[in-house]
């Protein structure tokens, strides 16, 4: 007998290893529960070093990014954000969450206006198996976070919690086939389960037919599944097509669009209205930084024609135009966007500015003031009193699609109207320049 | 059967290099490749396809040349494995387990210092241990999933690929008993 076993010793160790991680399996097939313990061993064993990794591969890559490779381009990056930032705070027509590039702020913004008690959380780690649609982050049960739990970002929902474990959690992406959830349309409250596919977009399914959604169009949770808090967006729909019993519609997954670097697990969902209009962070698109102005007015000033003509110094959007107006007028009432101490006095924004093409005397409160334009900066009384504007150059101004002529730089002369124009009265506020 | 340096196939167990590996190589080589697949994929997604604890797995199997030894080593990292996937524990325990223990069976019979030979084991392996898996979830866990015969192939190439650098410089940890 001894020598029997012997003999077939490998074999049977084989049958025996194989035995007991089936009768594993079918005990959780079974039951479909799972064995906690096992993955518990396994991921706080796993989850502190990747934590390490993790803190050590952000700190040299940091080091990296900012000392060696892009020292000044980093520095420069931080001031320009710095400065779009103050604008924001002194221009509410420009205050736009999308302008937010810094994701975690945005995270934290929007933790602070949601209902929902939500916790922040990182990911640290990819989900084993090539076709693995999970994550791990970086909060676990000791932070409260449980099994089915969802989980989003400011521009919407990413998954939910599969598993918690003492120092992380295992989140299943919308994408992965076994994930779904309650949606609704924006529009016409169709609603539907959306489901992932794999890869890229996801479907809704159950949409009956007779059910009317269009391309565009914007879905947010429902509320249905219990799992996701009403009124958050989903995606927006790529296609439709229509197929019996239910349509086919694909939608892709906002939530994911810029990356899964930071997130939030709702610990508490409070549903919320689903809003009217499509949510407001959308992609953001940066324009190419508007033309350099002292190459603008040199080239104005080489040509003797008005800058406008060659189209350079045309504003690229409407947020350029609106940037460039409130500029001048900072300019005019000595006004520095985002330096003033609290309390001070706000600059006028209602200051009426030579529209382009137009010329002063500008007449304001009954009163004419000639414009003067001759390399210094316009002397602008903040007291209300229209400031005395005079312009005594030989040159038209330069037209920028009806935003004030750029701010006179080095000396150099702004082209300005031939004398002899008649004076003509400036708006309060340009077009598209204060009203939306 | 020519008798040179270069032949395959051993005439008798005893002819192959049995390799020891210190004790803090073999528990720190597969927690690495777990960590690999864990942690590598987030910021290089194109990397998932390297499964880097198969590749241990038949490494160990192949060089210990034990079967017990190698189907315990794809126990282990199969259940790890296991444990990081949303899937029921035991289904990468049971195809990593097959695995180690037909690559050590190999390893007693065919020299597997060669690189091609490794090429072609890792290869092979590779495509049983996808369609196994696939067997499994099919047959065991009644769930769909597709197996696309020319992606297997090819990520079986690049698999066979990797693992043979890898196996090389797994070779330098190794003592030769």
């Amino acid at each position: 007998m001894e020598s029997l076993l012997n003999r077939y010793r490998n074999i049977t160790v084989l049958l025996l290893v194989i035995a007991a991680q089936l009768i594993l399996l079918a005990v959780q097939v079974k039951n479909n529960r799972d064995i906690p313990f096992v993955r518990a061993w396994t991921v706080t064993a796993v989850t502190p070093i990747a934590s390490v990794v993790e803190w050590f591969r952000g700190g040299s890559s940091g080091m990296l990014h900012n000392y060696v490779f892009l020292r000044d381009a980093d520095a420069e990056n931080r001031r320009l954000r710095e400065e779009v930032g103050k604008l924001k705070m002194d221009n509410i027509f420009l205050r736009n969450e999308l302008s937010q590039a810094d994701r975690a702020r945005a995270l934290q913004v929007f933790q602070s206006s949601t209902q929902s008690k939500t916790l922040a959380a990182r990911t640290i780690g990819a989900g084993a198996g090539s076709g693995s649609k999970t994550i791990y982050v970086d909060r676990g049960s000791v932070e409260g976070v449980e099994r089915g739990m969802a989980v989003v970002t400011p521009d919407g929902i990413v998954g939910k919690v599969i598993a918690s474990y003492p120092t992380a959690s295992e989140v299943l992406l919308v994408t992965d086939p076994d994930f779904a959830a309650g949606v609704v349309s924006q529009k016409n409250q169709a609603r539907g389960t959306l489901k992932g596919q794999g890869n890229g977009p996801c479907k809704v399914d159950y949409v009956p037919i007779e059910e009317k959604v269009e391309v565009g169009e914007w879905f947010y949770t429902s509320g249905d599944d219990r799992i996701f808090p009403r009124g958050f967006p989903v995606g927006m729909v790529t296609a439709v097509h229509e197929a019996q019993p239910f349509k086919e519609i694909q939608v892709e997954p906002s939530g994911l669009q810029h990356g899964l670097e930071d997130m939030l697990i709702i610990l508490s969902g409070v549903h919320q209205e689903i809003p009217d209009t499509p949510p407001g962070n959308q992609p953001v698109y940066i324009a190419p930084a508007p033309p350099d102005a002292t190459k603008t007015t040199g080239a104005a000033d080489a040509s003797g024609a008005p800058a406008a003509a060659s189209g350079a110094t045309a504003p690229a959007t409407e947020a350029d135009r609106l940037r460039a107006h409130y500029k001048a007028l900072g300019d005019a009432q000595n006004h520095v966007f985002g330096e003033n101490l609290p309390g001070q006095k706000p600059p006028n924004f209602n200051l009426a500015l030579p529209p382009a093409g137009a010329q002063p005397p500008v007449k304001q409160n009954g009163v004419q003031s000639p414009l003067k334009q001759n390399g210094a900066p316009p002397p602008v009384k903040q007291d209300g009193a229209p400031p005395a504007l005079k312009q005594d150059g030989g040159h038209p101004p330069a037209k920028q699609n009806g935003a004030p002529p750029p701010a006179p730089q080095d000396g150099t002369a702004a082209p300005a109207k031939p004398a002899g124009t008649p004076p003509a009265k400036s708006p309060a506020v340009p077009p598209g320049g204060g009203g939306r | 059967m020519d008798y040179s340096d270069s032949r395959i196939l051993l005439s008798s167990q005893r002819e192959g290099n049995k390799s020891r590996f210190r004790t803090w190589v073999s528990m720190v080589v597969p927690l690495a490749a777990i960590l690999f697949q864990f942690f590598l994929p987030r910021f290089f997604d194109f990397l998932r396809f390297v499964e880097m604890p198969f590749l241990v797995v038949v490494y160990f199997a192949l060089v210990r040349r034990s079967q017990i030894n190698g189907l315990l080593v794809g126990a282990l990292v199969g259940l790890a494995q296991d444990s990081l996937s949303k899937h029921p524990l035991g289904m990468f325990g049971i195809v990593k387990t097959l695995v180690g223990y037909f690559a050590a069976s190999v390893g007693l019979r065919i020299d597997v210092d060669h690189a091609m030979v490794r090429l072609v084991l890792t290869f092979f392996f590779y495509i049983f241990h996808q369609v196994l898996y696939w067997v499994m979830v099919r047959a065991l866990l009644s769930q769909p999933m597709d197996l696309e015969p020319q992606r297997t192939a090819l990520l079986a190439l690049l698999n066979a690929v990797i693992g043979v650098a890898l196996f090389h410089f797994l070779d330098k940890l190794r003592d030769r008993a």
